[in-house]
């Protein structure tokens, strides 16, 4: 399973959410081989799912993968039910 | 790297756009030595390109550029405003706690990030940041 975390310019917020998005997983019991990237490297890239803001996510319509959507990127309990959801 | 040094955080910052507030938090960097003006700017350019997605939880906005566009030295600043901006984000304006960003191409980057993450994972050090004192702050910065 290919998890992409993505931002505007993939280096500051993507990578945040990448480590929280890989705390949520960890304690699920899920493996994943989480990345983070930039909104227009991933329109090119192929993943199962895509966490993002609502923001970007609109940008992301049409790709392949299940588009997962997080308002506070902080907030393990919301990033957690939300991922819980898109798997379940 | 620079993190949160105490004379990096204005706990009585003014602004009444976005851009001042990015501003206000990247002016923190240029004084400390972190980053060059052309740095602050490119925040703000970013900001009007690519709009509020780094407003990431709620009242909090992470505003940051491409090392190349003037950054010495991995780093994070804070502007608390007086009177909180709204950015356009639907689900988290208006901001008050302004964390600007100085990226860096190297590990202390990711090192920096991951302090800051895990600052903000617990609620109770943004409520810290939101009302605290500048002692109050720095003293949960050295706890790690």
């Amino acid at each position: 399973m290919k998890v992409l975390c993505v931002c505007g310019l993939g280096q500051g917020t993507s990578l945040i959410l990448r480590m929280n998005v890989e705390t949520v997983l960890r304690d699920l019991g899920v493996g994943a081989d989480v990345e983070h990237t930039d909104v227009s490297s991933a329109a090119g890239m192929s993943a199962d799912y895509i966490v993002t803001s609502n923001e970007l996510a609109q940008s992301l319509q049409g790709h392949s993968a299940q588009i997962v959507i997080v308002n506070n990127y902080f907030d393990l309990a919301e990033i957690k039910e939300r991922l819980q959801a898109a798997l379940a | 790297m620079k993190f949160l040094e105490p004379a990096m955080i204005d706990l009585a910052a003014n602004a009444a756009t976005p851009e001042e507030a990015i501003r206000a938090a990247g002016r923190l960097l240029v004084e400390s030595g972190a980053a060059e003006d052309s740095y602050v700017e490119a925040m703000v350019a970013s900001y009007e390109a690519k709009g509020p997605y780094f407003v990431l939880a709620p009242h909090i906005a992470l505003p940051h550029a491409k090392t190349e566009d003037g950054v010495h030295e991995a780093s994070v600043s804070l502007a608390r405003l007086q009177e909180p901006v709204a950015f356009g984000h639907k689900a988290n304006d208006p901001v008050k706690l302004v964390f600007a960003l100085g990226s860096a191409s190297n590990a202390d980057h990711i090192a920096l990030l991951r302090k800051l993450t895990l600052l903000l994972n617990d609620p109770a050090n943004i409520e810290l940041f939101k009302t605290g004192t500048l002692d109050q702050i720095t003293a949960i910065l050295k706890e790690d």
